[in-house]
């Protein structure tokens, strides 16, 4: 069994109350850091503990937080991206959802780190159920004094708002996260400057992803260079993965960094094998953005050492034979899946969530989408596969945000590892005019 | 000051300035267009990805090339700089993609567009662009809207470059239209077609780089090459006055504001000037107006840019900085 950090609790009834929580030793973080620790030597620890931001990029979050303008006159703010919407990514629900306060905890350790006494939780606005079962975890915590004035007769004070987003996958990104949290439309910002210089009103601002925060309270917890330990290399400490697809048993898992990702998906413990008996065709490993790998590439590398779950391995061999951890959405595809389908699948959500303000990006995805469905209809034409790869080129790199590349990826990659089935969409359309 | 090189041509500008105003500072060919960007209104630049740049070495200090191409509207110098812009086959690469974007759903109707032959697009497109197009899917459409009496709003044509929100947010003091939608659904919108009036709405009019926005009082009245431009002024107590009329004969057919050479216009103009004044006798007529953009049809060049002749025309302003001063007519030409 690997260590459990965040989910340990998980299952204990009752654990979405304060008082449960606080049973199982709930709320330690904050009074370590608050009674014994400066701001700067929480801060230390994150450091210490080489944690990566669990949102997708993996930035590691100690040094995001040194980056953080200390000597502004304006209020810092620390804001939780609850806006989850990649899809094959749901471990922020599961965290919200069953032990509310860990995050509430990450949350209060984390803004003393910081300095900010306003902080928000921006949540995807499907997830409104979600808000309730936190708003009520943030009533409980004012109630019994980790939120508001004075926090444990201390003379820190913090205010924790949640804010529900409209349904918009690009208001996940950081800085469209702000505007929208701002009021404004959520197209995302140019950068520089950067959130930890001007962020929220312009002032300066962290901005990490829920499980990021919630990680927060094991490492303060344990203290920084015993989280390091965790985990293999530079991917310390554990992560949540949501493993979907054509698997026995889907769902939420805690994982340290380093499991081999066969181990992941054929042990008991976690995915439990493919599906009926099938075999493995693909993975996606970090959500619909990252490249798919065919099963011999997700399960060794290209030079034949076994991949394992963790920053490095994932993206050994660059994009070329490898992929990235991402948010850890790992979607596993057994030998029936029509690839051609999912990336048409893929497309299509990349061309809806588009906010539209740079051109590759707002035209490129639609014009995507239409190769796709015409491929995957049996329409397709010869030249399509190579403007797909073009036009999937054409944006990545070239764009105001990522959101671009996020759609070039998938594209990429699919015809660079099945381009035989690409090949076969097109084919199949010359036998229906012929025959 | 930053001193850095744009395809090997030296220019010195101080901090801050972005890497296409200080293009602008050299002048000539190796300036890189610019679709969204407007240096009179704050925040613009940075969306339509057409001025995209190589920044081969950040800075002195930190000499490190910067990984992706940049915008260079919005990217700002650093001292010891090495930006390329015609010298790099990739800028080139990228920006062909960009036009081919930014004319995917273009409705390609210059013929019956009052823009056509002053139109930014259609200038851009020659001169970057692929000749053909590999996009067959439907393109989209929109309805026309008539933003009050005096603007109509033709969306189908729009490339969402958001200048025309920022005329709303930056001039007018009620901003009654803005973006809706997202991605290539996207459109400018007034708040349920709401009338823009206000003294200065008219602007949006001028800085809209294609046929968007065009204004209502001048319509289909005439190609904007038979009309003869003259800068003219009135005392006017709301802007400037400085205006340029479009005549034939004696006839005033438009009134728009000055634009320098790279079509942005400097001093705003109110709407009065713009739409009630249409009789010369309320003008000082103060002679014809130097067209010096290089629009396509203005220019009669049908051609694509013909790179050799473009680096022949950069590597000349080398030597020129090398030896002579550039004089000030091949600095603007
Ligand atoms: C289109 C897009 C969507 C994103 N969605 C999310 C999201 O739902 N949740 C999240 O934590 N990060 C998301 N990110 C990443 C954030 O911009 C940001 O990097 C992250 O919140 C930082 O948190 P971390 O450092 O804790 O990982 C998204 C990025 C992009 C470009
Ligand atoms: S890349 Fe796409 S989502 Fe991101 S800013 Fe540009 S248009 Fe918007
Ligand atoms: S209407 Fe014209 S000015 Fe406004 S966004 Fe569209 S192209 Fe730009
Ligand atoms: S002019 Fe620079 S991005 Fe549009």
């Amino acid at each position: 069994m690997g260590r459990k950090l965040l989910l340990e609790h998980i299952d204990v009834p009752g654990i979405e109350t304060f008082e449960v929580y606080r049973k199982k030793g709930g709320y330690a973080s904050v009074e370590k850091a608050l009674k014994t620790m400066t701001p700067d030597a929480v801060t230390d620890e994150v450091k210490r503990s080489g944690m990566r931001g669990r949102g997708g990029a993996g930035f590691p979050t100690g040094m995001k937080w040194s980056f953080l303008d200390r000597k502004s006159t304006k209020p810092r703010y620390m804001v939780c991206n609850a806006d989850e919407s990649e899809p094959g990514t749901f471990k922020d629900r599961y965290l919200m959802e069953k032990i509310p306060h860990l995050l509430i905890e990450g949350m209060i350790t984390s803004s003393y780190a910081l300095g900010a006494n306003t902080s928000f939780i921006y949540i995807r606005g499907e997830y409104m159920y979600v808000l309730q079962i936190l708003e009520k975890a943030i009533d409980e915590a004012y109630a019994k004094g980790f939120l508001g004035k004075n926090i444990l007769g201390t003379d820190f004070s913090l205010d924790l708002y949640v804010h529900p987003g409209a349904g918009a996958y690009i208001c996940g990104e950081e800085t469209a996260l702000l505007e929208s949290l701002e009021g404004k439309r959520g197209n995302p910002r140019l950068k520089p400057p950067f959130p930890a210089i001007a962020g929220l009103y312009a002032s300066p601002t962290v901005v990490n992803n829920v499980e990021t925060i919630a990680a927060v309270v094991p490492i303060v917890n344990m203290g920084g260079d015993e989280y390091a330990k965790i985990g293999i290399g530079k991917s310390t400490g554990t992560k949540l993965i949501s493993a979907s697809g054509h698997i026995n048993k889907p769902g939420v898992y805690e994982i340290e960094l380093g499991l081999p990702v066969e181990e992941f998906i054929f042990s008991e413990e976690y995915c439990g094998g493919v599906w009926k008996d099938r075999r493995l065709k693909a993975v996606v490993a970090g959500g619909s953005s990252v490249p798919i790998l065919p099963t011999e590439l997700i399960l060794t590398t290209a030079k034949g050492e076994p991949r394992l779950m963790s920053y490095e391995s994932l993206s050994d061999g660059g994009f070329a034979t490898g992929t990235m951890l991402g948010s850890g959405g790992f979607i596993v595809m057994d030998e029936t899946t029509d690839i051609v389908k999912n990336l048409y699948t893929f497309a299509r959500f990349y061309h809806h969530e588009s906010c539209g303000q740079c051109s590759p990006c707002r035209e490129g995805t639609g014009w995507m989408e239409k190769i796709l469905h015409r491929l995957h209809h049996g329409h397709g034409k010869k030249e399509d596969i190579d403007i797909l790869v073009d036009v999937a080129k054409k944006i990545e790199g070239n764009t105001i945000c990522p959101l671009g590349d996020a759609a070039a990826w998938p594209v990429a990659s699919a015809v660079r590892h099945f381009r035989k089935e690409f090949e076969e969409a097109v084919v199949q359309e010359s036998l229906l005019v012929n025959g | 000051m930053a001193k850095l090189t744009i395809d090997g041509v030296e220019v010195e500008v101080p901090d801050g300035t972005s890497i296409l105003n200080a293009a602008r500072q050299i002048g000539g060919a190796l300036v890189p267009p610019a679709m969204c960007y407007y240096s009179s209104l704050k925040e613009t630049g940075g969306k339509c990805r057409v001025c995209l740049v190589k920044v081969a070495q950040g800075s002195t200090k930190d000499p490190r090339p910067m990984p992706k191409l940049v915008a260079s509207c919005r990217t700002p110098v650093g001292d010891g700089m090495v930006v390329q812009n015609l010298t790099s086959p990739e800028v080139l690469e990228a920006r062909k993609g960009v036009v081919e974007f930014l004319l995917l759903n273009h409705p390609l109707d210059c013929p019956i567009c009052d823009q056509a032959g002053e139109c930014d697009l259609q200038n851009l497109a020659y001169e970057h662009g692929a000749s053909t197009t590999r996009y067959e899917g439907e393109r989209r459409t929109f309805e026309k809207i008539d933003i009050g009496d005096k603007i109509k709003l033709h969306m189908t044509r729009c490339i969402l470059c958001y200048r025309c929100t920022y005329v709303a947010d930056q001039l007018t003091n009620e901003r009654v239209h803005g973006v809706i939608g997202r991605g290539d659904r996207a459109e400018i919108s007034t708040y349920i077609q709401k009338a823009v009036d206000n003294d200065f709405s008219g602007n949006m009019i001028d800085v809209c780089p294609v046929g968007a926005l065009t204004d209502r009082t001048f319509r289909f009245k005439s190609r904007v090459w038979f009309t003869d431009p003259k800068d003219a002024h009135r005392n006017c107590t709301k802007c400037s006055g400085k205006v340029v009329l479009w005549m034939k004969g004696d006839e005033v057919l438009r009134v728009t504001a000055r634009k320098d050479q790279y079509g942005e216009v400097k001093e705003y103009i109110c709407n009065e000037c713009r739409f009630e004044h249409k009789k010369v006798s309320d003008w000082t007529v103060e002679g014809p107006r130097h067209i010096d953009r290089h629009s396509v049809i203005a220019q009669n060049h049908y051609e694509k840019i013909d790179l050799q002749k473009l680096k022949k025309e950069v590597e000349r302003q080398l030597e020129f900085q090398r030896g002579k001063q550039l004089p000030e007519n091949e600095i603007h030409s």
